[in-house]
């Protein structure tokens, strides 16, 4: 029950990130999900995209930094309480967050978050166990 | 003003007639002492009997940092270690450390040519000197001591650093004299300047700067925001340390200590010895030194020979500004660098590739390092902090190698232009 997500290098310069997503459109790879980590001289851009070995492929070509790591990506209720039960079960399992980014899925009244975690597979597990929905790379929610 | 109006001044035919009387003994000494030199000459057909006149110094080989690394710690050495009274060398950052002996005589000359130096710049025995070279392995502190005490002169023996302490002391005891680096002598104006104090507070009348290289636009300023006279030494720890050549009082190129130095000049990449006026790269032969004769030494630094005669009356040849370097070495804050120590640095490092680029700068009057380090397949960049941590531990390995501070950057992969041939590893954006 893993998520497949893109980590790219970026340098922390304007016209960086365009080059990224320019690059995606010209082969029509859609975006689904997008976050950017910033310091001073770089930023971390982490995408969820439709075809991930596609998008790497194409990118490295273009001698961008480019690297596929698991996440976690859980669908919960869009609803107040829904993120804090999900966090509840992590964090009874001492499970540290490295970080997350959220977004809005394609069904009505679910949301989607992203988590990046330390222990992964004991977080899967905790998770399965207490009832949350995983998504894959190939759920419907992205169709 | 001269030290030894005699040396100082001797007429041409008898300064060329002593320059070959003394090289021959030092050939001779050369063979016969340090079996690198007996190698070398054999190798290429030579006796010291071959050397009949000042040009045929030119059949001789020339000798390079790498043979004193090849021969370290005292294979270069002339004389065993109980005629050896002192010992300097190189910081090693680039390698095993070069290592330079003097006997009893070749300090006594070292303090005769300093004198010469100091004097040169108007020194005289009431004077106080403010000597903020670095003392230690560093030849520059011991140097300037003592020709300084050779002189008469006082020496406030404060060393580098520590600037609103030399400031301090500067102004309380009256110092009159200030050697140091050129850009530690902009640094010390400025902080005068932050402490409310100007020129009219101090005393200061010359100032003796070398070590690193700098130009007409830095000298004007120095002695616009010092109130002095900014003179320029060179030397370097292979040859003697400073005190090789320095400038008079026109500040119209350095005067060569011709009774103990041969200079040449030549081109780099042929070895041919290149007419007066033309630049090239420095080559020094000493004729008295005991310890650690040296024949043909290639300095690395560019710059010309200056054959008419100088208005102050010496008969010495001069060599004009330091233009250049032959190698990719850079001097920032005083420290000698060479790409090569960063590229060392990055091997022994996993997650990165050894494609790099030093960007050098001057911000306000200190130099900056950037190392600019591209990312690679290997390097674990999901994380900010994992990123951070790397940015770390790369610019700590480069600090203790280096010995100065520097900023280190991940750049994207192939950010950095590959060349065809030499890779440009340093850009150098200061304006000096």
């Amino acid at each position: 029950m893993v998520m497949r997500q893109l980590s790219v290098f970026l340098e922390n310069v304007p016209g960086r990130l365009r080059a990224v997503t320019s690059i995606l459109a010209s082969y029509a790879i859609n975006i689904r999900a997008l976050t950017l980590a910033d310091t001073t001289d770089f930023g971390i851009l982490r995408l969820i995209v439709d075809d991930p070995d596609k998008a790497t492929q194409i990118l490295k070509e273009r001698n961008f930094a480019v690297k596929i790591s698991d996440v976690i990506a859980v669908e919960m209720e869009d609803t107040p309480g829904g993120l804090d039960k999900v966090l509840e079960i992590l964090e009874k399992g001492n499970i540290n967050i490295e970080y997350s980014y959220a977004f809005m899925g394609s069904k009505p009244k679910k949301a989607l978050v992203i988590f990046r975690v330390d222990k992964f597979s004991e977080a899967i597990q905790y998770l399965e166990k207490g009832g949350v929905k995983l998504i894959t790379n190939d759920e419907e929610v992205w169709k | 003003m001269y030290w030894n109006e005699k040396c100082e001044c001797m007429p041409r035919e008898e300064l060329k007639a002593l320059q070959l009387e003394r090289l021959k003994q030092t050939v001779e000494r050369a063979f016969h002492n340090v079996p690198h030199y007996r190698k070398v000459m054999q190798e290429n057909g030579l006796e010291p009997h071959d050397l009949k006149s000042l040009d045929d110094l030119q059949k001789f080989p020339f000798t390079r940092k790498q043979d004193l690394r090849d021969n370290y710690p005292y294979g270069m050495f002339a004389v065993s270690l109980s005629e050896v009274v002192r010992i300097h060398s190189s910081s090693g950052t680039t390698g095993k450390p070069t290592v330079v002996g003097y006997t009893r005589n070749d300090i006594n000359t070292w303090s005769e040519l300093m004198a010469r130096a100091l004097a040169s710049a108007g020194v005289k025995k009431e004077d106080v000197i403010q000597n903020a070279y670095g003392y230690g392995l560093f030849t520059g502190g011991l140097g300037v001591h003592y020709g300084a005490e050779r002189i008469g002169a006082s020496i406030i023996p404060i060393s580098g650093g520590n600037t609103k302490r030399q400031v301090m002391i500067m102004k309380d005891y009256g110092s009159t004299i200030l050697t140091c680096t050129p850009s530690y002598a902009l640094y010390i104006a400025e902080v005068i300047k932050e402490m409310g104090l100007g020129p009219e507070d101090l005393q200061l009348r010359a100032g003796i700067f070398g070590a690193e290289p700098w130009s007409e636009n830095m000298r004007k300023e120095i002695q616009e925001k010092l109130g002095l006279m900014a003179i320029d030494i060179y030397g370097l720890s292979e040859i003697i340390g400073p005190g090789v050549a320095v400038e008079c009082k026109y500040q119209n190129g350095l005067h060569v200590m011709e009774d103990h130095f041969i200079v040449e000049v030549i081109n780099p990449d042929t070895g041919e010895v290149l007419p007066p006026g033309e630049l090239g790269e420095l080559v020094f032969t000493s004729s008295t030194k005991e310890a650690l004769p040296i024949i043909r030494y290639r300095t690395g630094d560019i710059s010309r020979i200056i054959a008419e005669k100088c208005e102050c009356g010496r008969t010495s040849v001069r060599i004009g500004r330091i233009e250049g370097r032959t190698d990719d070495m850079i001097i920032i804050r005083g420290v000698n660098v060479f790409p090569s120590q960063i590229e060392h640095v990055l091997l022994n490092i996993e997650e990165v590739e050894p494609h790099y680029q030093l960007i050098v700068d001057r911000e306000g009057l200190l130099d900056r390092l950037e190392v600019q380090v591209e990312v690679s397949e290997k390097t674990a960049f999901d994380e900010v902090k994992k990123l951070e941590s790397l940015t770390n531990k790369i610019r700590n390995e480069i600090e203790s190698v280096l010995g100065i501070s520097c900023k280190v950057k991940l750049v994207e992969p192939k950010k950095i232009a590959r060349s065809e041939g030499k890779a440009q590893r340093v850009i150098d954006k200061r304006k000096i």
